[in-house]
Formats: C-alpha cells, structure tokens, sequence
C-alpha cells in the first residue's frame, strides 16, 4: 500500500534523478511512491504575510488533491515542498476561517468542484516515514551494500529544519535524522558546524554571490571535518553546494539506492563521486 | 541631518502598515541582537537585522531603502533563535511588499543572467519572483 | 512556642539566618542536603565588588556555625516532613546514608587519600576529580566523608551479593568510622517557626543547543571557571582550559545565556551575571597579562553600591572589551571555539575564535530544594518556581505559611549582599515571634 506523493516541479525536470531513485527505493523498501494524479506547484516558498490566503491557494490545492486519496499522509522528497506544504498545513489549521475561504474557492473550479482539505492529511517527509515507519533497524537490515568506508556529511539546510514549531522533523540545532539515516546505511557521518546554515536559496538567481560564498564556506567545513561527500534533501541545497566540484553533493535517496543495490542508473553514485575536482 | 521622533512616527500608519502586514508586535524586540548574530548573509548586507527592526519601530521610512529586505534569503535562523519569538522574515517581506507597492523593482527578469536563469532549479526562479516581484 | 528555629538550607542565607538566630540565645537545626555548608559561595574565587576572597571571609561564619552551642548542624540530610502549627511545628529530618560513623571520624582524610575510585568533582561543576569517599573541599565543614554508592565498587559488589570488593578506607581508617552496613536515619525536632534558604542552580548547558548543548570542553559555565580561579580548585587558580590544560589567550563570556529568553530559557533577568561576569573578566586579566577577555552582552545591570563603578574598571582600567550583541552560534572549529555575535552598537555581526568560553547560564531554583515538595510545608511558587513571597514590596521575608520564612536566591537571583540581608531580615522575623510568645 503506497503513500501519496508530491514530487514537486523540480523533481520532475532538473532533479529528476532524486524523484527517480526516490520511487525505486521506496519501492524496494515495500513503502510504495503514489505520486498523486493530478497537481501543480506547490509555491515554491511560504508567503510570510498576513494576507497570504490567496498565495496558499496552490499549496492549499495539493493538500485538497492528496485528500481525496483518503490517505493519511502526504509524503514529500523536496525540501521546499515539504516545507511549504507544512506550513500551509498549519496554517489553515490554525485558521480555520482561511481554510473555510480556500475549500469555497477552489469548489467554484470545475474541476475540482466537491473537493475540500478538511485537515485529514498529514504532510510528511520521506526521511520521517524511514525513521518513524520503518525504522533504522530495520532499513539496515535491508541493506545489502553497506556503504562501509564512505564518510558523508548530512546537510541539513534551512527548510528541513525551520520554523521548529511548525515543522517539528528533528531538533533545528542538533538534528540527527540524516545521521541515523547513514548509520544505517553503514556509512561514516560526519558532523559538521554549517550542517543547518543556509545555501543562500534563491538569491543563486539575482545575487549568485552570496550563495557562492556561503555555499563555499559550508562545502569547506565538511571537507575539512573528513567528509567525502554531503548528502542533501534539496535540489536548491544541491545546486547551490556544488560549488566548482569540490565535493560531491548527493540526494539520500542516491546513497538508499546504492546500498540496497539498486543499480547505477538509479543512484547515480558512482558518477556523481567521481565527478570531484581533486 | 536631526530625526524628529513623534507619536506620528512611531505609532504612524507605516509603523502600523508594517505590523499589519507581518502581524507582529515590533516593540516586543529589545534589540539583543541574536538575530545579526547568527544571520548567515549578514556580511552582504548594508544594515544588520536587528536595525532594520529597530529603524521600523522608530517609523523611519528609509528602512525600505536598505538593500537588506532584498538580500534576506529566508532562511528563519532569526526567528528561530529569537528569545521574544519576533518573527523577522515577515516583517522582511512586509517591508518589501511594501517597497514594492511604492515602486521599487528589485528584480527584472530581462535583468538576470541567462546562465542563472537556465541552470537554476525552477524552485529557485519561482521563490525568487514570489519574494521579489509585485 | 518552642524557641528553636529550623533553617533550610545552608548557603550564606541559610548560615547568616541561624547565626543571627542562635546569637541571640536561641536554638536552631540547620539542615542541608549536601554534606557539608556554604553553598554556591563557597565554590566562588572571589566576590564582587570588593574582591574579597570568598573563603576568607566565608570561614569564620562557617566555623562559628560548626562549633556555635546554639546550632546543631544537619547535613547530607533533607526535611521529610512537617506537621504541627506555627509556634509548634513537628520537623522529620531524613539523615543520608554516610556509610561513615561521623561521631568517630576525625575527618583526618587518610580515607580519601587511599581510595582508588574517582569521579567528576561536583565542587569543581566536574572539571576536578574527587573519590568515591569524599569531602566536597577540603575546607568542608564540617570536615568529614560520605560515600557515595554510585562510584563506590565496595557498597556496589554489597548491593549484587557478590565477593566483596576494595574496602581501602575501611582498613586504613585510623578510628574504624568506616560502616558499610550503616542505614538512613530519621530525627524529629520540634520547632517554632522556619527559614526556608534553598537557594539556586545553574540552567543546564544542554538546554542550549545552540551554544554546543554543553558538548564542547571549553564551553563552561561561570561556576566551573570560578572553580579555575580559585586557588582551592582543580587548576589550583591558574587558568587552564579543560580540553588541553593550556592557558586560554581569547576568552569570551556570553552572558544572558537562558535569562532573558521567553522562548527557549527564562523570562527574567539572573541579576548577578554582569556584576560576576566583569568580576571574572578582571580576575582572569589579573592572573594572565597577556590575555583578552571579550563580554558579549545585551544591557549592563550594575544597579548594587559601588556596581557600576566596578563596570567601568573592568572596562577602562582592565581592557575587557564588551560587544553588545547577543550570541546567537558557539562552536568547535579544530582547537579553537568559535563564538558568532554581533556588536549591535557598531551595526556589525562579529565572530572570536576563543580559546575558552564562559556561559552566563541563568538562575533557577534549586530543583531537589525540598521545601515545597515536603508534605506540610507547601510552599506557594511563583511562574519560575521561585517562591512566592505573600508580599512582593512589603513582605519578601513571608511565605505563604504562617511561621515560616523565606531568604535569599530561593525566592529570586539576587548577589550576596541582598542574600544575607534576607536573611537578617528572616531572621529577624523568626526572633520577633518568639520574643512574641514571651509576653
């Protein structure tokens, strides 16, 4: 039995591959992708103002689009979906009166006449459902290559994270979930100070520099604390972290890929390792 | 040049424009400074954090001139470390959307790098145009 | 009216109260938890704003209590239970498991000296080592062991039924004080009225995430560094920092670390932390010439007699350098500790690459103080878990409870001087009910 999913655009065009190994890994691992029929982009970011109903009526539509596979949970893969849809979540939870603006709205579209987000679906992470569904024991025993040897910092970014009350995956100063994920994977994980510093996000469009500077101070620290690679859970973060090639930057789902031995054109891996600027 | 402070200014309509907006209570800030401390683009701005807040609450209208609500990347550090839970990023935006609706135009999509445009993620043009763009 | 009087709590408060109580002619039990008295100032190197070495002039106070005909002293002990009225209260004492015969013990130390089994010295907030039968400090009053049960593989291999192991102290004792079998014991005292002085503790490093969620060795709290000052403590007052032993050249003090934060510590100010954290500054300059000491801060609360000028030698005349801007990052960084703050006064975010950081880490009350979790002594509390004096601006001195009192950080942070005037003050109260009763 599948869970809904919501790859978002940018799995769908540019990251491709983390969507791609995503759905084969959670295939292998019997926790089935459904990506939902029928949905749009998601935002891309949470409108911070007051006034935003009419801005959370795309992520709004998703949360309508993923009830009416009467699933519980909502999963995600990108960072910024997950993020947005979250806090959308919660916000129309907390708001009832918007929630109530958002349904009678989008009922006045044919196309999804009779559809309403009544609160049933939760949002979630792929990583949360590893940890809180299945489980780390229970992933590294499915492992058939432990990535043994191979010492990969977790970065975590900003959207994983923040606001901690709202989206509540993990402790936003100390947060271990990549950690664990790597553990179980028989990987090394190297703990570094920059793990939940920002990228610079979207400024890579108008101020590429400041994502160039803080992209390089973060890639710097993880390399100088041992690490061979970062791992990621955001196509953002990715672009940003490769910074000239200095250390390979890859999605979880490329490393769950190679350790359950699911092929180099799903993971990826070896192309991606191999492409460091020595 | 000398600021004259008066209730007109610090309980004035743009003070209260910017509240409304945001939502926040602006003189709950005592300007610790945790939020300059740990924001990860301080060193590209032109005022800290923590006076962009400060210049707000006295009602002084050329905070919108700061390149500061532009260069803010969201990234919640502030507001997650803020011991009076101050919620920076939407008075960030609510200092850009108001900048905006006074004219400003601090991205055009002729003006941006084709390279960037084409190799971004899409995530990225899309936030950036959501957070720059009226 | 029975004219004694029950203190609880032997930190300065709880001493300043008895002494004032049984100078006057009349009888007190002074209990404590731990297993000897003075509290947090007798782990402090010096005081402000005088510099006073603390010791010095704490011993007297604590001899006099050790020796006064007046007070009989109850330590490594807690109040069980309270019944009666005011006037006539029934007072439990639970008396800790020494495993010592205290009434035998010359508190001569060879126990101490041949004990192979360390631990972290909670005197030295664990940057010292002390054995498993042990003295908080050697000028512990009164001057004799407990063991404790955690660290001692004697009373462990006991409690497993298997073949008894060590029992060093117990064959080189010189007065065989040493009683593996011994129990806890209970004591009624029957008194007039009360003084609740339980006083404080320090916030927990691990609330602070951000700060290294006290990970990092050279991330320590101002009692620990106090404890690398003083001549007494683990480095005998030479500044050394815990991780390498070196001799720190960049020392950073964060204050306001919990205070002042609703969301993620406590609401309210700890009072003391500007005055102790210039007092640590100047001390540490004193003692390394070449070092710079650097004070993040938010505002500087020097409200005491002689305060703010103590602020102004520690910045003018000691070139500590204060940066007013709350930290908001500390991490490690190879051998060096990376401090992230901002001087807000300059509009700059500024980062030091510290040798050794201290953390001004709030004020809280004393988690295991008994006095409001012991049955017939419900003492009101307020939001913070401080007691709750019945009068805020009139009546500090008065619980809730008709004939019991209250004195010094118990009810709030508050420094020394304001500690032992409560406690005059307690006193006073206490004397002026059984001076009542004479008429």
């Amino acid at each position: 039995m599948g869970t809904p999913y919501f790859p978002g655009c940018t799995l769908t065009t540019k990251a491709k591959n983390y969507d791609t190994s995503g759905k084969a890994v959670a295939a292998a691992l019997g926790m089935p992708l459904d990506e939902l029929p029928d949905w749009q982009c998601c935002g891309a970011t949470f409108p911070l103002a007051t006034d935003n109903t009419m801005s959370l009526i795309a992520p709004a539509r998703v949360l309508i689009q993923a009830e009416q596979t009467h699933a519980k949970q909502v999963t995600t893969l990108c960072a910024i979906c997950y993020n947005v849809l979250k806090r959308t979540e919660f916000s129309l939870r907390k708001h009832p009166e918007q929630l109530e603006r958002i349904n009678w709205f989008v009922s006045t579209d044919e196309t999804t006449a009779g559809q309403t987000y009544t609160g049933k679906v939760q949002v979630t992470h792929f990583l949360q459902q590893l940890r809180d569904d299945l489980g780390w024991k229970a992933l590294s025993e499915r492992v058939t290559q432990p990535l043994k040897g191979l010492k990969v910092a977790p970065y975590y970014g900003c959207l994983l994270l923040r606001p901690p009350a709202e989206i509540g995956l993990d402790d936003p100063d100390q947060p271990t979930i990549m950690a664990d994920l790597l553990t179980a994977l028989g990987a090394e994980p190297v703990d570094f100070p920059f793990k939940g510093e920002c990228c610079g996000s979207y400024l890579a469009v108008n101020k590429p520099d400041v994502p160039a500077a803080l992209s390089g101070t973060i890639v710097e620290s993880a390399a100088k604390h041992g690490a061979q690679a970062i791992v990621t859970a955001c196509p953002l973060c990715q672009y940003n972290l490769d910074v000239k090639g200095r250390l390979p930057i890859l999605y979880f789902t490329q490393l769950l890929a190679k350790a359950l031995e699911l092929g180099e054109e799903i993971s990826n891996f070896e192309s991606q390792m191999s492409k460091v600027a020595v | 040049m000398r600021i004259r402070l008066s209730a007109e200014t610090v309980h004035g309509d743009f003070v209260k424009q910017v509240e409304d907006i945001s939502g926040q209570n602006l003189l709950a800030c005592n300007q610790c400074g945790k939020c300059s401390s740990g924001c990860p683009v301080a060193f590209a701005l032109d005022l800290l954090p923590n006076q962009i807040i400060r210049m707000t609450q006295l009602g002084l209208e050329d905070v919108l001139q700061a390149q500061t609500i532009w260069t803010c990347a969201s990234c919640l550090t502030c507001v997650s470390r803020c011991p009076k839970n101050v919620d920076l990023p939407r008075v960030m935006e609510a200092l850009r959307q108001i900048a905006m609706e006074r004219g400003a135009t601090p991205m055009y999509a002729a003006e941006l790098r084709p390279d960037l445009v084409a190799n971004a993620p899409q995530m990225a043009i899309i936030g950036g145009f959501r957070k720059f763009t009226a | 009216m029975i004219n004694r009087a029950l203190v609880i709590g032997a930190g300065i408060a709880g001493i300043q109260a008895s002494l004032d109580i049984a100078n006057s002619g009349y009888q007190v039990a002074l209990v404590e938890r731990q297993p000897s008295i003075g509290g947090h100032m007798a782990q402090l190197s010096e005081t402000f704003p005088t510099l006073d070495c603390s010791q010095c002039i704490m011993t007297p106070r604590t001899v006099e209590v050790g020796h006064h005909e007046n007070i009989k002293l109850y330590t490594y002990s807690q109040v069980a239970e309270v019944s009666g009225t005011p006037g006539d209260f029934t007072v439990k004492i639970r008396q800790k498991t020494k495993y010592v015969n205290w009434d035998n013990c010359t508190g001569c130390g060879v126990c101490q000296e041949k004990c192979p089994w360390k631990a972290p010295a909670e005197f030295d907030r664990g940057l010292g080592v002390r054995k498993a039968i042990y003295t908080l400090s050697p000028q512990a009053v009164p001057n004799k062991p407990v063991v404790n049960p955690d660290v001692c593989v004697r009373l462990q291999s006991i409690a497993k039924g298997e073949k008894l192991k060590c029992g060093a102290c117990l064959k080189f004792c010189p007065t065989n004080s040493i009683d593996f079998q011994q129990t806890e014991s209970f004591v009624e005292v029957h008194v007039g009225a009360i003084v609740v002085a339980t006083g404080f503790d320090l916030f927990p490093q691990t609330r602070l995430p951000e700060y290294g969620g006290g990970q990092i060795p050279d991330v320590i709290d101002a009692l620990a560094f106090e404890r690398l000052l003083s001549a007494s403590g683990p480095t005998g007052g030479q500044v050394k920092r815990p991780s390498d032993g070196k001799e720190p050249r960049e020392v950073v003090f964060v204050q306001c670390s919990g205070s002042r934060d609703p969301e993620h510590g406590v609401p309210y100010c700890s009072k003391i932390c500007c005055m102790y954290t210039a007092k640590q500054a100047i001390l540490y300059k004193h003692r390394v010439h070449h070092g710079q000491p650097y004070v993040f801060y938010i505002d500087i609360r020097a409200g005491g007699k002689g305060y703010e000028e103590f602020i102004n030698r520690a910045q003018q005349d000691e070139g500590v350098v204060y940066l007013r801007g709350k930290v908001s990052k500390i991490y490690r960084d190879g051998d060096k500790v990376m401090v992230w703050g901002s001087d807000t006064l300059s509009g700059r975010k500024v980062e030091i690459a510290a040798d050794l950081v201290i953390l001004s880490m709030a004020a809280v009350p004393a988690i295991s103080a008994n006095g409001h979790r012991v049955p017939g002594l419900e003492l009101a509390l307020d939001m913070d878990g401080f007691y709750q004096s019945s009068d805020a601006e009139l009546a500090p001195m008065e619980s809730n409870l008709p004939g019991v009192f209250l004195a010094g950080a118990g009810i709030g942070p508050k420094d020394i001087p304001e500690t032992v005037a409560q406690a005059s003050g307690a006193a006073a109260k206490v004397l002026g009910m059984f001076r009542q009763a004479l008429r």
